[in-house]
Formats: structure tokens, sequence, C-alpha cells
């Protein structure tokens, strides 16, 4: 008998249907991934397993979690079957866990509340379970609190309390995606070491299909509440069936190809950058100290090239960037555009931010929502000291969008009217309207589904043939950076530890860091030797 | 528009329709004393009744109210006018001594009771309307520099700020440009809030004399004077009472249902 | 923890110190003589000149100021103008009426407001919710010295269970004191209730969509352990503030409601010595209330720290 069997599942919340007729089954022992974009209910048949459905749901078909019908079970009955047959593991790291409990508490938490054991023992099992998970008690007191834990140490502690009873089916709904990829790599392979070890079942529920193909037995893929196609790890890859599937797998490996820089002529020139904050005093009359976000770096970004800067998050890249805009001031050392600093005091100096445009992570928060797309775009433009008006000005807006796929009719347009990957171009169109010496991109394609990004991606390749763009696209995705990029930059605590051709950097890292990172990064399995 | 939106908007217009329907016409002139026909209780002849001097009561809440509401508008006017630019220069300036200045201004102001503020006024200066407004008005500023700097805090985190700064904005003009126009909603339910909040500090001032005084007419006063004849014409102080309930009800209903509209997840200080 | 309580004392000194100039200014720019009008009209310019001196106001500014200052610190509030007795004995003899008629207001409201709250909150959306909602809207908009008439006439003088005002003393025994001031208190305690049980519900709903409490509920918590073990001890933060701003309010609120029931409090003081200009007494009991308001919002920052071990650590 399957571990779980989920038959002919439907859920529409407040009318809106959700999925329709989906179908799955875990054997014990099994890790079974459940992937797909955003949209395509993979998190939502994770909470009916736990009947934690929002509310307005209404659900339709079968649940079987061994021989419990979870659809027809009353609350108690589930209460005791969460966290004692079934635990779950969450995204959000951050927020998980209850900011006033110690962390000793919560985990006993689960184990109490199934009166498992009396206080005392159950104690000593949430020890033994946060020694498991990597939180040995000699350097993770069980009278920690959340906040004095990092991301990767309080998914560990949320892992604990999933596994604390040792449940028959682990469910794990995004497990890593808010993590830095070193510590995803850490974190899987505990997950993979627990399965092992128990013999759970597992539901993974996760958008990266690098993650997938390295961790599940088999895999379902899902699109629009519906299962789109479904099998064994090894026959689904090399064999993929449906249209939607393929395109997935490209779109994940996507690649493109970058016309030849120019011969070097230096543009932007960062020399000795040192970027400090103050700490919060920790004593009342010692003065405060100062934590060093960017130690002494130097770079060189040359006309017409592409230049990649990776990094794990509270690395520095985010502060350097800032600093680059000239937004915030250095502490020592120079940045200069075109041999010019950009940073002069309160006033902006104007000659040099017209130089220079940057594109943001968040589709959703990069515009004014009360303006329409023309002034959105337009807006760089107080930087010129001749903006182009009247029917000049219409010709450069409907130019800009053009340039990147939209409409000229767009510009009427409210931001609320467009879709992540539409307002990221938005956000290229409004970079580019004033045609920039040089452009940031600031984890620009991170925040989009992989299909939407590789389409950004194609747009970023066309347009550094059409105008010949000099960018610095800073993101934490390896692969990504890989394809975009001549040159790329690896940050570690404020310094630049490794520089380099990418494909040389990629193919024969030079410094340890840059070697953990990479092979910390989940690839794909070559898809075309698989075929 | 939701329930709340229109029951509380329905309610507060009418009030305020005959608030100020009271500029050119009351039933009787609130003012001409009627001896022979003082404490009359409520008839075709006066709805509401008489007081001791036989003034109509209808006649007497509605230029009353017409009173309270002018107070409370220019307190809250006088909130926003002061307040919005010290949140905003507060927020722009996030973390400098500009900002440490304005936050504990605000905290010292805050620590006064507004009773304490009206006491402190009117013991210096007498007691007025003008000096009710200033009380509630000094009030006002840190309700509203906090509201704006919250909210414009958070508007400065977002990256449509920082593409203003990238193409070269000062931050007085992204204040006025981005952020303000982005706080006109938790604006207009704040001031709703605390514009109701002003008819009840106006009646609780004028009722124990630190208010309105006469001749102006003041729903405070009207119930001032109605407690001495409490017992013997309930009726002076159960109507005068429920306008002010009626108002302050209306305003807030309208208050709540509007933030819900305009957006469920704004946040606004109750106090 | 003791570094976060030290911090919070400076800033509480720092406050008290603005608060006091402030209220010290606003009372010098008070236009009059208080010797001349203590000795009214035809008094002689030497005795003028020597009860100037008696009440210390023939020294400079700073002078004056600082000796108010340190008075008050040493339990000094200086001498009342209309009735030469210590200011000092007139306040504690009315703080003996107000103060506990705040504290039971305060009590009243928060074992009224924190209840109704938790159970509009944990019922959102459904017939209890409305009605604790409905009645919250009432009780924001109902002023309470207009409620107190009306539980005056209703339970003074109509059903007679209580009397209409006045105040036995202490001596008469707890009790009766109690009785006397429990409908004072009501009045008190009813709108600020509302504002309670409205935060509480909102801040608990906040707290019913974290990411934790889900946590919780996939541990095998059933809601309403959830709510309990969980939401309401994070829901209560925002709810502390509230109780600190509400002090003054029921302080204030308490001077009003004194003046319908007739209770001897702060309130009676007040408007006697502002319709005396007895500007000493007004300017000591505006010092007095600052200072509870300031002095609440302290210990509300410790209470913080003692529900929140976030800010514990951070400083």
């Amino acid at each position: 008998m399957s571990l779980l069997t989920i038959r002919n599942l439907n859920l529409s919340i407040h009318n809106a249907p959700i999925l329709s007729g989906v179908s799955l089954h875990i054997e014990p022992g099994e890790i079974v991934a459940v992937t797909g974009e955003s949209g395509s209910g993979k998190s939502m048949t994770a909470l009916a397993v736990m009947q934690l459905l929002p509310g307005g749901s209404q659900v339709s078909g079968q649940i079987e979690l061994g021989d419990l019908d979870v659809l027809n079970a009353g609350e108690d009955i589930l209460c005791g079957m969460r966290g004692n047959d079934v635990g779950m593991v969450f995204q959000e790291p951050m927020t998980a866990l209850n900011p006033v409990k110690t962390i000793g508490d919560q985990v006993a938490e689960t184990i109490l509340i199934h009166d498992a054991m009396d206080r005392a023992a159950a104690m000593v099992r949430a020890r033994d379970v946060l020694h498991r998970v990597g939180l040995p008690e000699d350097r993770f007191p069980l009278t920690r609190y959340p906040h004095e834990l990092s991301g990767g140490q309080r998914q560990r502690v949320v892992i604990a309390m999933a596994i604390a009873l040792r449940p028959k089916l682990l469910i794990a709904d995004e497990p890593t995606t808010a993590l830095d990829v070193t510590t995803q790599a850490q974190i899987l392979e505990l997950l993979k070491g627990l399965v092992r070890e128990f013999g759970m079942g597992m539901l993974m529920i996760t958008h990266d299909l690098a993650v997938v193909a390295d961790m599940a037995d088999r895999i379902t893929v899902m699109r629009h509440g519906e299962v789109v196609e479904a099998g064994p790890t090894q026959d689904l890859l090399a064999n993929m069936q449906h249209p939607y599937t393929k395109m997935l797998f490209e779109a994940s490996g996507h690649q493109v190809t970058l016309p030849e820089p120019p011969p070097p002529a230096p543009l932007l020139e960062v020399r000795n950058v040192v970027r400090t904050y103050r700490l919060p005093r920790t004593a009342l009359f010692r003065p405060p100290e100062h934590f060093r976000a960017v130690r002494d770096v130097s770079l060189v970004i040359n006309r017409g090239e592409r230049v990649g800067l990776v990094g794990e998050s509270g690395c520095g890249k985010s502060t350097l960037t800032r600093a680059i805009l000239g937004l915030e001031e250095v502490q020592a050392g120079e940045i200069l555009l075109d041999g010019e600093p950009v940073f002069s005091g309160q006033r902006p100096n104007l000659n040099v931010r017209r130089k220079m445009q940057v594109v943001f992570q968040d589709p959703f928060g990069s515009f004014n929502p009360r303006h329409r797309v023309d002034r959105l775009i337009t807006e760089p433009y107080y930087l010129l000291d001749n903006p182009p008006t009247g029917p000049a000005r219409r010709d450069a807006i409907a130019e800009a969008l053009t340039a990147v796929g939209l409409k000229p009719d767009d510009g009427q347009k409210y931001i609320h009217e467009f879709s992540g990957g539409q307002r990221q171009r938005i956000a290229i169109a409004r970079a580019l309207i004033i045609r920039p010496e040089m452009i940031l991109f600031d984890e620009a394609v991170s925040a989009l589904d992989v299909s939407v990004r590789a389409q950004v991606l194609d747009l970023l390749a066309d347009l550094c043939r059409a105008y010949n763009l000099t960018y610095l696209f800073i993101s934490h995705d390896l692969s990504v950076v890989r394809t975009v990029t001549d040159r790329v930059l690896v940050m570690q605590a404020g310094e630049i530890v490794e520089q380099g051709v990418t494909e040389q950097v990629f193919t024969t890292p030079a410094h340890p860091y840059t070697r953990e990172l990479i092979a910390a990064a989940p690839v794909l399995p070559d898809l075309k030797r698989a075929v | 528009m939701n329930r709340n939106m229109i029951l509380g908007g329905t309610l507060s217009a009418v009030l305020i329709a005959a608030a100020l329907l009271s500029l050119v016409w009351t039933p009787y002139d609130y003012a001409s004393l009627d001896i022979p026909n003082k404490l009359q209780r409520p008839d075709a002849a006066h709805l509401l009744g008489t007081d001791h001097f036989g003034r109509d009561i209808l006649s007497m809440i509605m230029a009353g109210a017409r009173t309270s509401l002018g107070v409370a508008l220019m307190a809250v006017g006088i909130g926003l006018v002061f307040g919005i630019p010290l949140g905003l220069w507060a927020a722009a300036r996030k973390g400098s001594w500009v900002d440490e200045f304005i936050m504990r201004g605000n905290d010292v102001v805050f620590a006064f009771p507004l009773l304490a503020m009206a006491i402190l006024i009117t013991a210096v200066f007498g007691p007025s309307a003008l000096n009710a407004i200033i009380a509630f008005g000094i009030f006002n500023i840190p309700v509203f520099a906090r509201t704006v700097r919250g909210g414009a805090l958070s508007l400065w985190e977002r990256e449509f700020i920082l593409a203003a700064r990238v193409s070269g904005k000062s931050s007085l003009r992204i204040s006025f440009e981005h952020i303000l126009p982005n706080l006109v909603n938790l604006l207009i339910v704040q001031g709703t809030i605390q514009f109701a909040l002003g008819i009840q500090v106006e009646a609780a001032l004028s009722f124990v004399g630190l208010g309105v005084q006469p001749p102006i007419p003041s729903l405070g006063r009207m119930l001032a004077d109605a407690q001495t004849l409490v017992t013997l014409a309930p009726h002076l102080a159960v109507f005068p009472g429920l306008a002010i309930i009626l108002i302050v009800l209306g305003l807030n209903l309208f208050g709540d249902g509007l933030r819900d509209w305009l957006d469920p997840r704004i946040r606004v200080a109750r106090t | 923890m003791v570094r976060y309580a030290l911090k919070r004392l400076i800033s509480l000194v720092i406050s008290l110190a603005v608060a006091s100039l402030i209220i010290f200014f606003v009372i010098e720019i008070a236009p009059g003589d208080p010797a001349s009008f203590m000795l009214g009209i035809n008094a002689q310019p030497d005795t003028v000149a020597a009860l100037r001196e008696e009440l210390g106001l023939d020294t400079s500014k700073v002078q004056r100021y600082l000796n108010w200052i340190g008075g008050m610190l040493s339990g000094d509030f200086g001498t009342s103008y209309t009735y030469r007795t210590p200011v000092a004995q007139m306040i504690t003899d009315r703080l003996s009426v107000s103060l506990p008629l705040a504290i039971y207001g305060l009590l009243l409201s928060t074992l009224i407001g924190i209840p109704a709250g938790i159970f509009a909150a944990t019922r959102r959306g459904r017939a209890g919710d409305m009605a604790v909602m409905g009645a919250t809207q009432l009780g924001v908009a109902v002023p309470n010295f207009w409620f107190a008439m009306m539980l005056v006439l209703l339970f003074a003088i109509r059903l007679g269970w209580f009397g209409a005002g006045g105040f036995p003393g202490w001596a008469k025994g707890f009790w009766v004191c109690i009785h006397a001031l429990t409908l004072p208190a009501i009045c008190l305690a009813l709108p600020q209730a509302a504002i309670l049980a409205r935060v509480m519900r909102s801040s608990l709903l906040d707290v019913l969509g974290e990411d934790f409490m889900r946590t919780a509920r996939a541990k095998g918590l059933t809601l309403r352990q959830a709510v309990w073990r969980h939401g309401v001890r994070n829901a209560f933060i925002p709810v502390l503030t509230i109780i600190g701003l509400q002090i003054a309010f029921l302080l204030a609120g308490a001077i009003i409601i004194e003046q319908v029931f007739y209770l001897p409090g702060l309130g009676r003081l007040i408007f006697q010595s502002i319709n005396a200009r007895d500007l000493i007494v007004v300017e000591s009991v505006v010092m007095l209330l600052v200072f509870s308001v300031i002095l609440v919002n302290f210990l509300v920052d410790l209470a913080y720290a003692a529900v929140d071990p976030r800010l514990r650590s951070r400083e």
C-alpha cells in the first residue's frame, strides 16, 4: 500500500479553481518532487495533504495517508496526524518560527502536543533531534531564540520540529528557496539523509528543476493546477513527452549568445572602496563599532563589456551597487564613471547620473503605482538639460517600448495592468530611454519564473547587439550570470576574491570560495546526452 | 464601497448638512430666550424640547454641532499643515539628527495629555474656542508626523524611490512627487479619525469650561448646563449627547469603511 | 537588558527635562504678577515686594526654574498662591481619589477589552465578531462624561444602587470607597475598553496570518491551542503600547469624570486653581500628569523587553 495517495484532487478557493484532477502517490522511503511555475498549484497540493488550506477552500477527490481518509477525517484526527504522521517544512525560515519562544520549547512542543512523552523526556528528545539536524547543544543551546540564528540554522530548527516524532511522511514546500546556494546544498543533503535514515516518504515542492533532478526519485510537473507529466526522474528527463515540460527544462538552462565585446577601454573605475556602517553602541560610553560591508574593493568595467557580480547574501554586493550608483557615500577610495566621481554630496551630479541607469529585482515595487507607463519610463529625462518634448518625446517612448518588446500604446496604461515579466521589460525601457553608458542589473531576473526569465535574457542579448550595452549584472544565480556576462567578479565578506573571464572562472575556479559556490549550485543534467 | 462606508457616510453627511443648515436656518433662534416655555418636553412645537431658558434644543444642537465641526476641522488642519512636512522631512533624513530631533520633539509633545495641554493653555490665556483648537491642533501634530513618517519610511525602501534617486531627483522633490501622493489614502483615513476625535474633544473641553465660551453655541456646554437639571429634565442631556455619538459614530464608520475600501493593508494609529 | 533599561532611563530624564522647561516657560509668559494678584489691587508696593521675595519671584528666570525643579525633586512643590498651603500636600490629598479611580478604570478596561478582542478575532466575520465590533464602535463614539450622566440617572436616581456622587474618604473603609468609585470607573473604562478590544483584535488577526501560526498548526496544534500558545503573546506587543497610552487618557478622563460625580480629586483642584489663577498649582499638576505619562511609557518599554526577546538582546 502506498504511503500517500492523491486521486483526482480538485480544489477551488472562493470558487476560483486552483487544482483540477491532481493525482500522485508516494511510497515509503521515496522522494517525490512536484514542480512547476508560480500559479501551478504545487504548494496548494501540499497544504491540501495537511488540510491547512486557506478559508473558503472547497476540496473534492481523495487523499489517503496509509488507511486514513484525509478529506473526510475530523479535525481532532487531523490534529493527531499533523506533526505525528506528517511533518512539514516551509519556505521562509525567517518567519516560520515564533519569535518569542526558545527553539528548545518549539521543538519539544511537537512532542508534547501529541502526548508522546513527559516534558523532561521531550526536552531530551528535542536536544537529540536538534543535534541530528546539525545544531549540537554545546553550540546551540535549547534556550536560544530564533532571532539569534541564521536563516539556514532556523530552517534546521523547522526541520527538527517536523521530524521530532519521526513521521512517515515529510512535506517540504520550497525548503531552500530563501537560502544561499551553499546553505541550500547543506539543507538538501540533510533532508536526503533524514529520508534514508528514517525510511520516510518525502513530498518535495520546488520550482528549481536542478534541485528536482538532483533529489527526486519521481517527478510530477504541474501547470495551472493540473499535472502535465509525471514519472520516475531518469525516465522523465530522458524522454519528455509534454511540450510544457520540455519548455520548462529548456528555459531553466537557457543559454544566450552575446556579441563580442569591443577592445577594453575603462568606463567605470572602482578604486580601493571601503563602505562601513555604524553599528548600534554596545555600551553607553564606548564609541560605536563599525561594520565593514565593502572592504577595499577595486574593479574596472570597460566600455561595451558585460560583467557579472556574484556572491551570497550579506557579501556586500548590494552595498557596492548602491555606492556605484552614487546613492551612498563611501568611507575610502573612489568610484569614477568616465573619469568623474559618482558621489557628489547632497546634490547629485547630473552629468554622471545620466550615464548610468539601474534595473531592480522586484517587478512590483519598482514603479510608482500612481503614474502611467509613459511617465514612469521618462523619469530619467529629469537628468537631461533639454529633455525631448511633444512628438520627439512620444517617439522616444514608442522606441523604448518597442525595443523591449512592448507596444507603443502600452505607455498609456498603469503598471498594475502588466505581468511581472512585462514590468521588468518596462524597467529596462526606463533604463534605456536616455541611452546611458552603463546599466546595473540588480538581481533583475531573480523574481521571475524560468520561462519568463529566459525571455528576458533573450531580450538582453538582443539589446546588447542593438545598443552595445555595458552592464554590471549582480546576481546570486550562477547559471544566469554564466550565460549573460563576459567577465565575472566573485564577492565574499566584502571583498572580491576572484575575477576573470566568465567561462574560465566557471570551469577552472582558482579561489576556494568560488570552487565551493560552484560545487554547491545544483546543475541540470545534460539533457541532450540523456536523449 | 462597503457597508460601513455607506452607513457612516450617510450618517455624517446628514448631520453635517444639518449643522451647516444652521448657518442660514434653524427652527427657532438658538439664542433667543422664551422663559414661559422653559423645560418643555419634546413635542410638535419643539421637536427636542426646550432648556431652562426656553431655548429650542434642536436649534441649539444644530448650531452647537457647527461649532464642534469647526473646532475639529481647524485642529485637524493644524495637525496636517505642521505634521506632514515634519513627517516627510524626518523620513527623508532617516537616522540623521534632523530625524532624531523631530521624533524626540514628537515624543515630548505626546507626553502631554491633551487635557494637560488644554489646562496649561487655558490657565495662561483664559478659556476660549481658539485655545481648544490650539490645544487639539498641537496634539494632532505628532499624530500626523508619525503617520507620515511611518508611511514614508516604508515607501523610501521601495525600489521606485531608488529609481527616482538614480534619476537625480532630490529628496525634497521625491518627497512631494512620489511619497506624499502615495500617502494620501493613509492621511484621509487618519484625518477622519482625528476629526471624529476632535468632536469629542471639543465637547469634553467645553463641558469642563476649558473650551467654547458663551454666547457661542456648543454641545459640550449644553451638557454642562444640563448636568444640574438632569433629574428634572433628562432630555436636556440626552439629545446633545446623542448628537455627539451619531456624528462620531458616522465619521468613525466612514473612516473604517474608507480604509478597507482604499487599501486593506494600511495601518492607522488609533488613539 | 540592563543596558536597554539604562538607555530608556536616560531618554526618560531628557523627556522630563524638556517637558518641564516647556511647562515652566508657558507659565512664565502668563500675564500678570502672582503676588499682586494674590494681594488684590489695593496692596501696598512694599507688601507686594515682600510677598514676591517670599515666593521667590524676585530672582532670575533660570534661578526660579532651578528652584522649581530642585523643590520638586525633594518633594517640595511650592506654596499655593491662594490657599497658602504646600502644593504637594494638596496634590497628595486629591491623588488619593484620582489615582485609585484611574487604576480601577485601567483594570476594568483591560479585563473587558482584551478578552473581547481575542473573542472577536477568533470568530472573525461571524456573529460574535460583528457584535463585539459594533459595540466597540459605539463605545468609542460615546463621550464618557455623557455616559456618566446617563449612568447616574439610571443607577443612582432611578434604581438607587449607587450614590449620585461624592466620596466618603478612605477612612470610611475600602469597600465603601470602591463602591463610590465604581460608576466613575465604568465610565472611564468604557471607551478605553472599546479601543483595547479593537487593537487586540486587529493585532491578533495580524499574528494569525503569520507563518509561525501555520507552523504551529502543522505540528498538530488545534486552532485554539495555536492561538493561545503562539498568537496571544505576540499579539500583545502592540497592545502594550495602547495600554501605556491609556494611562494618559484615564488620568485626563478622571479629571473630567470627577466633575460629573462631584469627586474631590485632581479635577476639582485644577479647575479651582485655573479660576483663581493659582498658577503654581496648575504648573505642578500639569507636570505631574506629564511625569506619569513619561513614567508609564518607560515601564511599557521595560514590559516590551520582557515580552519580546529580540529587544532584550538587541541593546
